[in-house]
This record gives C-alpha cells, sequence and structure tokens, in this order.
C-alpha cells in the first residue's frame, strides 16, 4: 500500500472541512484540558495537604521515652514470689539522649538523609503580664532545623537571623504569638517545669497552617534552652532527622533504633490518619481523572464516528475503484492521528493555560495557611498521560468504525 | 474472439423486508471487445446483476469468472485490487469525491494501482479528460461540475487503468439529451477501438446502438440479440 496516496485523501479530508476538522479537534482540546487542569489541580491540593502535614513533622523522631512503669527491686530478686509494694515512685529518669551531639552528626553522614537537628524540648508556660499560656519551646540549632522544615518560608514576620545573633531569642508560633498579644520585638516570660524563669525576646512569629504547633510551640536557641532547664551543653532530648527519600524512613528509623537503642518514630506511625486521607484522596483523585477521561473518550468517539459516518459514500467510492479495506483504514487513522494529536497538543496547551490562571489566582485561606493562591502542581508525566490517551483514544475511534466501513460491500452503501 | 466475462447460474436474494428473489439462474458470457448493454422494466434486477458481475456485491449463489480469474468467493482486498486493475465502474449519479478535483478523481486509481509514475499518471488522466472533452475543467473540484460533467469525469476515472471491462449503470440516465449523446459517442467511440463495455440500460435508442442487447424480466433473461449496428 502506498501511504503517500492515503495522506494524501486524508489531508484533502481535513482541509476539505475545516470547520469540521476544528470541532473534531476542540472535542479532543477540551477532553484533555479538562484532564490535565483537574488532575493539575486535585494533586495540588493533595501535596499541599501532605506537605502542610507531613513536613511540620520530621521523617524520624529519636527521643528517650521516660518509662514510669518499671518493675520493683523486689519483684525483679524474688520473681513470682508474694511481693507487696505500694506506691512506688518512678526512678528520675532524665528524657535526655546520651552522646546526643555525636549521635546527630554520626547520623547526618548517612547515606539518604537530607538533615539532622538535635534539640531539646520541653513544656513551658509562657507570660505577659497576667496572662499565662501553656506550651512548649524546643532549642534548636535554626540553621539545622530550617533544613528540615524550610523555616524561611513559615515565618510570617522578623528573621531567622536575629535568633543566631540574639541568644535570649525567641521565634514564636503566630497564633500563640497572638493569643499573647505579642508582636515581633515584645517580651516574654518563659518558665519551665523544673522552675527555671527567663525573660525572652520574639524576634520572629511562624506559621505551618497546623493549630497544634501554631498554637504551642516556640523555638529558642539550643544552649539559652538548655540553660533554662539547668543542663548541660550536651543535653539533648529529641534528633528530628528528614530524609532524601521519606519512604526510607520507616527502615532507616529501625536501624537507628537497633544501634543507638533509643526510642524512633517515624512519620507513618506519628501521621496514620493523614497517611489514610491521602490514600483516600489519591482515590477519589483516580476517581475524578477515569470518570474524565471516559467522558472525554466518549465525546471524541462519537465525533470520529461521525467522521467516519460522513465519509461514508467516499469510502464506497473509493472500494469501487480499487481502495483496499486497509488502504481506507489507512485513510481514517491519518485523520485521527491528525486530530488526536493536534488537538492533543492543543489541550495540553489549553491545560496549562487554566492550570496557570488557577495557580495565580489569589486565594483567602485566613491568615494562617502558608499559600496566597491555589495549589497547583505541574507534572509533565500528567501531560504526558493526557496526550497519550487523547491520541489513543482518537485513534480507536477513528479505527473501529473505518475497519467496519471497509468491510462492507460498496454496493450495499451505494445503493442505499 | 475470447471470452472476458462468463456468469453460471448466478441466484440472488434480498432478504429485507421478506426473502425476495432478484435474479434467478442467469447465465451469459460475454466477448472480448463486445459493447453489451442490457435492457428490462425497473426492477427487473439489471443493476443487481451488474452489481455482481462488478464484484461490489459479494452475496450472491453461482460463478462469476473475468479475465481467466475465479471471482466467486474472493476476498474484499482481491476485489478491490481486481476491480482497480480490471474494471471500470461509472455509477448512475456519478459518485466523484466532491473534495477532490477532477483530475485527482480521475487519477486515484491510477495512483493506488501503481503501474506509473505519479507524473506519467497525471498526463494519463489529462489525455482521458481531452478525451471526453472535459480537460478544461481538470483543476475545478467535482462538487463544482454539473451532472453532465461530472458523468464524464466518472468515465474517465473508468478508463484510467485500461480496464479489461467498463461497466455502466445507466451510465446517461441522469444526463439531458445533448449530454448523453455525448456520453454515449463516447462510448461508441471507446468499444470502436476494442474496449468491452457493459451498460445497463432502460434508453432503447442506447441499447439500438450496441452489439448485443440482453433483455431482463423479473430476473430472468427473457432476451439476447444482435443489434445491426448502423
Amino acid at each position: 500500500m502506498d501511504i503517500r496516496i492515503a495522506s494524501q485523501i486524508a489531508q484533502t479530508h481535513l482541509l476539505a472541512k475545516k470547520r469540521q476538522t476544528l470541532v473534531a479537534m476542540l472535542g479532543v482540546t477540551f477532553g484533555i484540558a479538562m484532564f490535565i487542569t483537574m488532575i493539575s489541580f486535585m494533586q495540588g491540593v493533595n501535596q499541599f495537604l501532605e506537605d502542610s502535614a507531613l513536613d511540620a513533622s520530621p521523617h524520624i523522631r529519636m527521643y528517650n521515652e521516660v518509662n514510669t512503669q518499671r518493675p520493683g527491686l523486689i519483684e525483679q530478686l524474688n520473681p513470682g514470689k508474694f511481693n507487696v509494694i505500694y506506691h512506688q515512685k518512678p526512678k528520675d529518669e532524665q528524657s535526655r539522649i546520651k552522646n546526643g551531639m555525636t549521635i546527630a552528626g554520626r547520623i547526618e553522614r548517612a547515606s539518604g538523609v537530607l538533615g539532622v537537628s538535635p534539640q531539646v524540648a520541653t513544656q513551658a508556660f509562657y507570660n505577659n503580664g497576667p496572662i499565662q499560656i501553656s506550651g512548649t519551646i524546643s532549642g534548636v540549632d535554626i540553621d539545622r532545623e530550617n533544613r528540615l522544615y524550610k523555616l524561611t518560608t513559615r515565618l510570617k514576620s522578623g528573621s531567622l537571623n536575629a535568633l543566631k545573633t540574639n541568644p535570649d531569642g525567641l521565634i514564636m508560633g503566630a497564633v500563640l504569638a497572638d493569643k499573647l498579644n505579642v508582636r515581633t520585638g515584645d517580651k516574654v516570660t518563659v518558665t519551665t517545669p523544673k522552675g527555671g524563669i527567663r525573660t525572652l525576646r520574639v524576634v520572629g512569629t511562624f506559621g505551618f497552617g497546623i493549630g497544634t504547633i501554631d498554637n504551642t510551640k516556640s523555638y529558642g536557641n539550643l544552649s539559652t534552652v538548655q540553660e533554662m532547664l539547668q543542663r548541660d551543653p550536651s543535653y539533648i532530648t529529641d534528633i528530628h532527622i528528614k530524609m532524601i527519600d521519606p519512604l526510607m524512613a520507616i527502615p532507616f528509623g529501625k536501624q537507628l533504633r537497633a544501634i543507638y537503642g533509643y526510642y524512633t518514630e517515624d512519620w507513618a506511625t506519628a501521621n496514620t490518619a493523614i497517611l489514610a486521607g491521602e490514600k483516600i484522596r489519591n482515590m477519589l483523585t483516580y476517581v475524578v481523572s477515569f470518570t474524565l477521561l471516559v467522558v472525554a473518550g466518549f465525546g471524541i468517539y462519537n465525533i470520529m464516528n461521525m467522521t467516519v459516518i460522513n465519509k461514508i459514500k467516499d469510502i464506497a467510492i473509493l472500494k469501487a475503484t480499487g481502495f483496499e479495506g486497509r488502504d481506507i483504514i489507512a485513510i481514517f487513522l491519518l485523520q485521527a492521528i491528525f486530530i488526536g494529536v493536534s488537538g492533543g497538543l492543543l489541550g495540553l496547551g489549553i491545560g496549562f493555560g487554566l492550570s496557570y490562571l488557577l495557580s495565580i489566582t489569589p486565594f483567602d485561606a485566613g491568615g494562617f495557611i502558608s499559600i496566597k493562591t491555589f495549589p497547583v502542581i505541574f507534572e509533565p508525566k500528567y501531560y504526558i498521560l493526557g496526550l497519550l490517551f487523547g491520541v489513543v483514544t482518537t485513534v480507536l475511534a477513528g479505527y473501529f468504525p473505518s475497519r467496519k466501513a471497509s468491510q462492507v460491500d460498496p454496493v450495499a452503501i451505494l445503493r442505499g | 474472439m475470447s471470452i472476458v466475462l462468463s456468469a453460471k447460474n448466478l441466484n440472488k436474494y434480498f432478504y429485507d423486508p421478506e426473502k425476495f428473489r432478484v435474479l434467478t439462474d442467469v447465465s451469459f458470457e460475454v466477448q472480448k471487445g463486445e459493447f453489451l448493454s442490457i435492457v428490462g422494466k425497473s426492477g427487473c434486477g439489471k443493476s443487481t446483476l451488474l452489481y455482481l458481475l462488478s464484484t461490489m456485491d459479494t452475496e450472491y449463489e453461482g460463478q462469476i469468472e473475468m479475465a481467466g480469474t475465479k471471482l466467486t468467493g474472493r476476498s474484499q482486498d482481491f476485489l478491490a485490487h481486481f476491480r482497480n486493475e480490471h474494471l471500470g465502474f461509472v455509477f448512475q449519479f456519478h459518485f466523484l469525491l466532491p473534495e477532490f478535483s477532477a483530475l485527482q478523481n480521475v487519477m486515484l486509481p491510477g495512483l493506488k494501482l501503481g503501474r506509473y509514475l505519479e507524473k506519467e499518471i497525471e498526463e494519463r488522466a489529462m489525455e482521458k479528460l481531452r478525451l471526453i472533452g472535459m480537460a478544461n475543467y481538470a483543476r475545478k473540484p467535482a462538487s463544482k461540475l454539473s451532472g453532465g460533467q461530472q458523468q464524464r469525469v466518472a468515465i474517465a476515472r473508468a478508463l484510467i487503468n485500461d480496464p479489461t471491462i467498463i461497466m455502466g449503470d445507466e451510465p446517461t440516465g441522469n444526463l439531458d439529451k445533448a449530454n448523453t449523446e455525448n456520453v454515449f459517442d463516447i462510448f461508441r467511440d471507446l468499444a470502436s477501438k476494442g474496449q468491452t463495455i457493459i451498460a445497463v440500460t432502460h434508453d432503447p435508442d442506447f441499447a439500438a446502438g450496441t452489439n448485443r442487447t440482453i433483455e431482463m424480466s423479473d430476473g430472468l433473461i427473457i432476451g439476447n440479440h444482435e443489434n445491426k449496428i448502423q
């Protein structure tokens, strides 16, 4: 078969009915544009929700679990016998991680680790005049913490550098600061459970968009918090770890636990509910995308079907003058490929345009969520998927009716 | 004289709305170079017979042989190729591809056969158009031509591959007197050059001008006589 004749006929068909060709193309275009826009937006929302939840928590948190339950001495010496102990007090156990800084340094050098932030975390009371609010304070090396949680992007006011230059600085959760009625530059008195009191100056506020953090947490300098707790500079209670691949956190956490003997908690365990929500949203995205593609597919199929049916008499003439079934199929496949590819590419363009417009549309999420526009994701794989789907559907939609038309006796059509 | 077409015991049924026998045991032969007309009243089955002979309708009983090739029971693609090479068909309602120019319409079967280069095919197509007096309209889209002009282009298209047989289904049925004479003259001219032609017609004048006339009624051949050519 000479593909040149087929392509010549296909080209003539397409050019002769420009409007019909355009309508067919637009059918593909809208289907794909909608698909691209929807999936980019939905995945953007998913990503945003996931990020805002998981970004604020470490992939692995290593800490020393203070266990209040312990067997009595007599129970250990005389097991299984009749022992009676009343009111046994828990041991005075420190929640410190021994050699925390060394461990942190060693973990930092392991492969696949994005960052490690050793820190001291404790409960605290924040006082501003008569107001007293309970919360937590974390003493951190702010650069390391920033590497983990991108604090620079979470800052609502002030700067991270101010904390480095001011040992008595404090970067406070935005909601907490509101409640205390303090702003950057104001002073707050912080009381630790051990009784240490210190007046710190708020040098910045941050918002993760998560109530439990923005409501309660503040960052101080590691050494300052250690002093407030009356501990030595090697006192570390928590090591936060972020991995390059979050999925690696689960085995790596187990490994760390085996090596150092401290309790580790990975993000999957800490965020079971979020992960379940994530799975459900992903499912929803697939269902919606699938529905969109099916609807678009039927639209494309209808249009291609019409294109072939409109040409049924031409098919009969071509067959009568000696064109074979595969020539007929080739003619319409070429048209389908042209419509699919050009409509698809246009669809990608429009889909991208719509996604872009959505991504710059202002969106008032209430001051504490860190977005100002709708979250949209620009992922090449969706564009490839969309184009592939558009072309494949169009080609199939052109193939089946033209194959059917190519198999009938020409007379059955011409006598019609 | 050799036989180019033979039909043996052709039976054809229509099933819609009910079973109806259109052709009953039709058998005849056509010699090379013959100009044959098939006449009969409307509905007698003459067009149906022609469609069977042209291989465009494959649902029949009996056997058709053309140019030494048995055509019964062949695949669609084989028949398409055979038509391309051996058959030129002229329909009652011209049936050109409306989007293509007259020249392209004539060229397409030639391009499909691929016996000549495109350039040669174009020359041959122009020559055929000249033969039927349509050379001036070669570049016009088929949809812009009048009925008679389209019919003449259709004849040129039927000629492009130098077919073994040209078949016409009421080739002049849709034309006025002047055009009818024009088309008829073209057929006569071709016949005199040794082209085998089979034409279905209900025009007695047309039939009288052919070498032989087969007369049909209710699916049967009721007459078969040579015509005296004036």
